[in-house]
């Protein structure tokens, strides 16, 4: 099995339970977690129920996506086709670092030191960010939140509202020791804070020569690609600059453009809770006089092609990044994001994070566990991903690559003897019978305030409540056996 | 129609209460419940722990233990999700036929207790008396994977005497997920931590809910916090009478001594 094929998770991030109880002290954040996340929910929630063909639209969604996967093969090549036809030049990276590599290239043709960026999950996952700064070219994030991000040394903790973890004050702070020609009297007014990031970003707009976006879509039939987002900075570094770079993970494809109906209704409701959102933009290649004259797409691979092989793992790659799993996820609401290590995490990052990258280091093996099965994720996702099923699966991958390992012998005999025991009616019955009136007379009236070993994570907590002094099973033998015994019928 | 009673394991070992309570209502409704001895545990919690094979085992003896009832029911959302969910997946991983096709005939035969009441049965009113004030928390795997939607509410507001009191936040999970209020400790106290805080608010006397498992974490939540709240399984409300009080839980419900 390969190692971890590009950045995705951050080095220094322990596995899933660590990291968690780190962010869980973090009581502001909390809050604004708990809030913002209620009001996304609620706002989404809204949208939704006022459609009442939204299961038949998860259907859609879903079929179409499906397709693409079983024949991604003829449609990335029609793709490329439509796309080389239409002025546009495709590049093919089989992971990370060659896709930076290509980007350099490109970004140092043009002799640019500094290019500007339309928020997008695939170049934040291969860190072109990184890549690019350790070579002299400065890239700057153009979407707010994420400018925030980067402002602050920071990163992302959400797929949609990468600063979602900040608060407007904390902004405003970022802005005033970050950004230059801030006026010393900026209040945390969103309006205000606004308009200063617009002043800042205009200038960066109007000199960029190069941009770098990911898609949300491309259309295999006519080579279209397609962003949608909500500030109009998007619409800015796809159109004023003259070469245009586009990052996009091969399995964004949809066939046809009559496909993106169902897609761009899924998507705002599912992500912001708007009807439509903001700014669409839609290109199909150069058109000369008019936007960037040098086109390029990478294609992105970086593990997808191994999660594809996976016949349960591969809805994964279903995913249109909307996040109302994460926005609907008890977990991730008290956590965060930074908790999953990855540049994807909430429910899809559990699944996704250990797809892309294998299950050699532990944070990848820890986080399927980062869930407790509730399903709300499953429920809102618009391409109907049953994350659970995918959850269970990888927990069993996880359990199976430490069996090769000789790792968790302790917990494997557990769940052996368990089944052993549960698989004989012999030990089964005795195992109650004798069980329970120690446990019962143990834990007292009260129950038990403490455990031992592992038991003492749940007493960390929770009391143990008193179990009862003899099972069903027990009671209902001496109930059915009591007539008989007193000799009647 | 013969019906068993799938308890669950959890329930026959530490909740044999709401066995009986079950048993209770059904009989109260005239059905004749049985007890298949050779039941155990579902193995929802190796499945959940990445332990498929050895889940395997309880899948075939899941089968034994009720194929020849016309209706298997449990107080149990989670346990009858599991048997619903993934019992089909496991036996084609174990590449047994007989196993898949027998499951196939089974599986839509197993259901939660209010899914046979209300579905089934027909009735909303089952007779009971509680004169208390109640708060549902709907369980995660009730909620979302078997979709019983108002099944309970319907149940519970039917009970003489009872106030239901609505839950804030009630479709948010409360953080038991099994091994993961072990394995991510942490994450979990967070969760039942604002589970607690939401059914204190209700100032309802008493808690319930379809699992008792999640009883289990809320209850042991909620008594370092407050003694004033009972909670129980929301079978042995609806096992109460006016007549019979509570008696359920020690004595065989009145016709199964009649018949006797």
């Amino acid at each position: 099995m390969s190692g971890p094929t590009g950045p995705v998770v951050w080095a220094d991030v322990p596995p899933f339970p660590t990291a968690a109880k780190k962010q869980l002290a973090k009581e502001e954040q909390r809050a604004t977690l708990s809030r913002v996340t209620h009001q996304i929910r609620a706002k989404r929630a809204a949208v939704v129920h006022e459609r009442d063909d939204w299961e038949d639209l998860r259907r859609a969604g879903e079929q179409i996506k499906t397709r693409v996967l079983r024949h991604l093969d003829t449609y990335l090549e029609q793709a490329e086709q439509a796309l080389t036809d239409a002025g546009v030049t495709v590049h093919w990276a089989v992971d990370a670092d060659h896709a930076n590599r290509i980007i350099y290239a490109l970004v140092s043709e043009t002799g640019e030191t500094e290019v500007v960026k339309v928020k997008s999950m695939a170049t934040a996952e291969i860190g072109v960010n990184e890549f690019l700064a350790k070579r002299g070219i400065t890239a700057v994030e153009t979407d707010l939140a994420e400018l925030i991000v980067q402002m602050a040394g920071d990163r992302p903790s959400h797929i949609v509202v990468p600063a979602i973890h900040r608060n407007r004050t904390e902004i405003r702070d970022i802005f005033t020791e970050h950004m230059p020609g801030v006026p010393d009297d900026l209040t945390d007014d969103p309006a205000q804070l606004a308009g200063q990031a617009r002043r800042h970003l205009r200038q960066k707009f109007l000199r960029a020569n190069v941009a770098i976006s990911g898609a949300n879509f491309v259309v295999a039939d006519s080579g279209t690609l397609c962003i949608v987002e909500s500030e109009g900075n998007g619409r800015m570094c796809l159109t004023l600059p003259d070469t245009l770079i586009s990052v996009v993970g091969i399995e964004k494809i949809v066939p046809t453009f009559a496909d993106l109906e169902v897609f761009l209704q899924l998507l705002p409701r599912s992500s912001t809770g708007e009807r439509m959102n903001p700014y669409t933009s839609l290109w199909s290649g150069v058109t000369p006089g008019d936007g960037p004259q040098n086109m390029h797409v990478v294609f992105l691979d970086n593990g997808r092609t191994k999660a594809l092989a996976d016949p349960v793992g591969r809805q994964a790659l279903r995913c249109i990044r909307c996040s109302a799993c994460l926005n609907s996820c008890p977990v991730y609401e008290r956590t965060g994001g930074h908790a999953y290590g990855s540049v994807y995490p909430g429910p899809i990052g559990a699944i996704l994070t250990p797809q892309l990258r294998g299950m050699d280091d532990p944070v990848d093996r820890a986080l399927p566990f980062a869930s407790s099965l509730c399903g709300a994720c499953y429920e809102v996702c618009p391409v109907r991903i049953n994350i659970p099923q995918v959850l269970t699966h990888l927990r069993g991958k996880a359990v199976d690559h430490d069996r090769e390992n000789r790792k968790r012998g302790v917990e494997r005999t557990a769940f052996r003897a368990a089944t052993f025991g549960f698989d004989n009616d012999l030990l089964y019955n005795a195992g109650l019978s004798a069980g329970l009136p120690a446990a019962h007379v143990a834990a007292g009236k009260d129950g038990l305030r403490w455990l031992p070993f592992l038991g003492g994570k749940w007493t960390a907590s929770r009391d143990v409540i008193r179990p009862p002094r003899q099972s069903f099973r027990r009671w209902w033998k001496q109930q059915t056996r009591a007539p008989a015994e007193q000799g009647e019928p | 129609m013969r019906v068993a009673l799938f308890i669950t394991c959890v329930n026959d070992a530490m909740f044999p209460d709401t066995g009986k309570a079950t048993v209770a209502v059904l009989r109260r409704l005239g059905q004749e419940v049985e007890f298949p001895t050779s039941q155990s545990c579902c193995g929802q919690p190796h499945f959940n722990s990445g332990y498929q094979d050895e889940a395997i085992p309880l899948v075939r003896r899941f089968v034994r233990a009720f194929d020849d009832y016309d209706v298997v029911v449990s107080p149990s959302a989670s346990c009858v999700s599991m048997v619903h969910e993934n019992y089909a997946y496991l036996a084609a991983k174990a590449g047994d036929r007989q196993l898949q096709s027998d499951l196939a005939a089974l599986t839509p035969r197993v259901l939660e207790l209010s899914q046979l009441l209300t579905d089934v049965l027909q009735v909303d009113d089952v007779g009971a008396y509680f004169p208390h004030t109640v708060t549902y928390h709907p369980a995660c795997h009730g909620l979302r994977t078997l979709h019983l939607g108002d099944r309970y509410p319907r149940l519970l507001t039917a009970v003489e005497g009872l106030t239901l009191l609505d839950l804030q936040d009630a479709q948010e999970c409360c953080g038991f997920g099994g091994m993961f209020s072990v394995k991510n400790a942490d994450t979990s106290a967070a969760m039942v931590s604002s589970k607690v805080d939401n059914v204190l608010a209700t100032g309802a006397q008493v808690l319930t809910s379809t699992d008792n498992s999640c009883l289990l974490n809320m209850a042991g939540a909620l008594v370092r916090r407050s003694r004033a709240t009972r909670f129980m399984h929301a079978a042995e409300i609806l096992a109460t009478t006016r007549a019979g009080g509570e008696s359920w839980r020690e004595t065989m419900p009145a016709v199964a001594r009649a018949d006797a």
